[in-house]
């Protein structure tokens, strides 16, 4: 039996033909559509390595069936550069040396773009560390990360300062 | 993980008719069915997808003053709904101390109430489990049962029901809506989990193909939210299942105590609502003496099922605590810990 999904992925719209609903939208992204920046770890929403923008939320997409999203809007790493230029939340994880082998890079930084979006841990590193919770570290970058998050939030808000004046 | 069929009915009354084949099961966003299928500890013939029914994310604040949330109501989105946390701040906090951002921005309220234990052998195929193979046995019983159940537990099942949003709920008197084949029914929260007894692979009161569509809390659930807390001690500072965790919630009236609520999560197969503890708090002034008491009575059934007699007072001290936090009063911000008894002071960099 043949199914389908439809899914905006990093701004291009595709319908991908599935030929059994188990695919997850992590095997989907890596193992379909070679888009292998977003990483397998634990496989079971334990490590956060494979977190993506799902219509603008963070998710672990190991634990997402791609034939359920159907008609959503997805974000991975390969999508947050523009024209060439790192986001930000790039910038400031290479700036503070937020990672070390860097197999949890990705997942760090997409669920840092999401914390940033959601607002709600300001400058405050406690919250900061509370949020990216669900991002492991195997090498114990954590200061650095949390220096990179914090550093991204100082960037946007000033951006977003000059954008207002 | 095995292969099964997947259907998207368009309508709840085709959802319920997919899913109450036998051998099928609800798909909401799959936070934990997908991982125990990964595991092969589900097995479902067929995913009844409910994701893009109509109507269920949802909430409604009702002309009688209490709150309606939709099944499909994401965990996140409930929690950061500025309107419902301060009316039901100790229900944001819980669900703000479960999981992960990521989990919380998926996982939604029905599938919540519904997550399966996480004990580990019910989750190792390899081992008995008369919760996944009724019948052969509880693995648990005498093997690793260092985070397992104090009350209400049986020799047939000794595990906990993991969820943090339930025990506050249940505190506040939440009713679960539920559709099936027979039309709309509806139940108390604290009745809805069952106790494992000889029937541990019974987990809920639900019939075949029903589905949970909405929780409710009532008007006076509200009343609490000056004072209210949910205290939740785990293995990590954070994204860990609780060890013990309590929801109080007081309503005091010229420093007396008028009402109280307490209850108590990862002490049993069902959060656990500590009536006795809500009797003695109200009428007294609120002061720790009291809040041993209260926590004494709350644990007065215990027993340990294995090597966790610690979680006994454990729980004592976590009940208490948690009421000497909800007299402190609800805090005007969430904490940067929600529900963490090693909250620390804001603006500090390093831990300790």
């Amino acid at each position: 039996m043949g199914f389908s999904t439809t899914l905006s992925i990093n701004g291009v719209t595709r319908t991908i033909a599935l030929d059994d609903p188990r695919v997850t939208l992590l095997d989907l992204l890596r193992e379909r559509l070679d888009l292998t920046g977003t990483k397998k770890g634990c496989d079971r929403g334990q490590c956060g390595a494979c977190t993506v923008l799902v219509d603008g939320r963070r998710i672990n997409s190991c634990l997402a069936l791609a034939i359920s999203l159907d008609g959503a809007d997805v974000l991975t790493i390969e999508g947050v550069a523009q024209g060439g230029r790192l986001h930000p939340v790039q910038e400031a994880f290479i700036a503070c040396d937020g990672l070390q082998c860097g197999f949890c890079t990705p997942g760090q930084i997409m669920s840092a773009i999401a914390l940033l979006q959601e607002g709600l841990a300001g400058d405050d590193p406690e919250r900061v560390r509370e949020a990216m919770s669900g991002n492991l570290c195997r090498c114990g970058a954590y200061q650095g990360i949390t220096e990179a998050v914090l550093k991204a939030q100082k960037a946007l808000d000033a951006a977003s300062r000059k954008e207002l004046a | 993980m095995r292969s099964f069929d997947y259907v998207r009915p368009t309508t709840v009354r085709e959802a319920v008719a997919a899913a109450a084949e036998p051998g099928a099961a609800y798909l909401a966003s799959g936070t934990n069915i997908l991982d125990l299928m990964k595991g092969n500890v589900s097995q479902p013939k067929r995913l009844v997808d409910i994701t893009h029914l109509p109507g269920l994310d949802r909430i409604e604040d009702l002309s009688d003053g209490g709150v309606r949330i939709g099944a499909l109501v994401r965990n996140a989105d409930l929690a950061n709904d500025a309107n419902f946390a301060r009316r039901f701040p100790a229900v944001a906090e819980a669900l703000l101390s479960s999981a992960s951002a990521q989990l919380r921005n998926a996982a939604t309220v029905g599938g919540n109430i519904l997550q399966r234990t996480r004990c580990a052998y019910f989750y190792d195929t390899a081992s008995i489990c008369n919760k996944r193979a009724p019948g052969s046995g509880c693995a648990a019983y005498a093997g690793e049962n260092r985070h397992h159940a104090i009350l209400g537990w049986s020799e047939s099942c000794i595990t906990t029901h993991p969820s943090d949003f339930c025990v506050p709920l249940v505190a506040l008197d939440a009713i679960v809506e539920i559709e099936g084949r027979a039309g709309r029914r509806e139940i108390p929260l604290e009745a809805f989990h069952r106790l494992p007894a000889d029937a541990p692979d019974r987990e809920s009161t639900l019939e075949p193909g029903e589905m949970i569509v909405a929780v409710r809390l009532p008007a006076e659930a509200a009343h609490f939210a000056a004072y209210a807390r949910y205290l939740k001690v785990r293995d990590r500072t954070s994204y860990a299942f609780a060890v013990v965790s309590a929801a109080a919630a007081l309503r005091i009236e010229e420093g007396i105590v008028g009402e109280a609520r307490v209850a108590l999560g990862g002490v049993a197969l069902k959060p656990w609502r500590a009536r006795e503890a809500e009797r003695i708090l109200i009428g007294a002034r609120p002061e720790p003496s009291l809040f041993r008491r209260a926590a004494t009575a709350a644990l007065a059934e215990a027993k340990p099922s294995g090597d966790n007699a610690y979680k006994i007072e454990l729980a004592r001290r976590v009940v208490a605590r948690a009421l000497a936090l909800a007299t402190a009063g609800t805090p005007e911000r969430m904490p940067a810990l929600p529900a963490s008894p090693f909250a620390a002071v804001s603006g500090v960099l390093a831990n300790g």
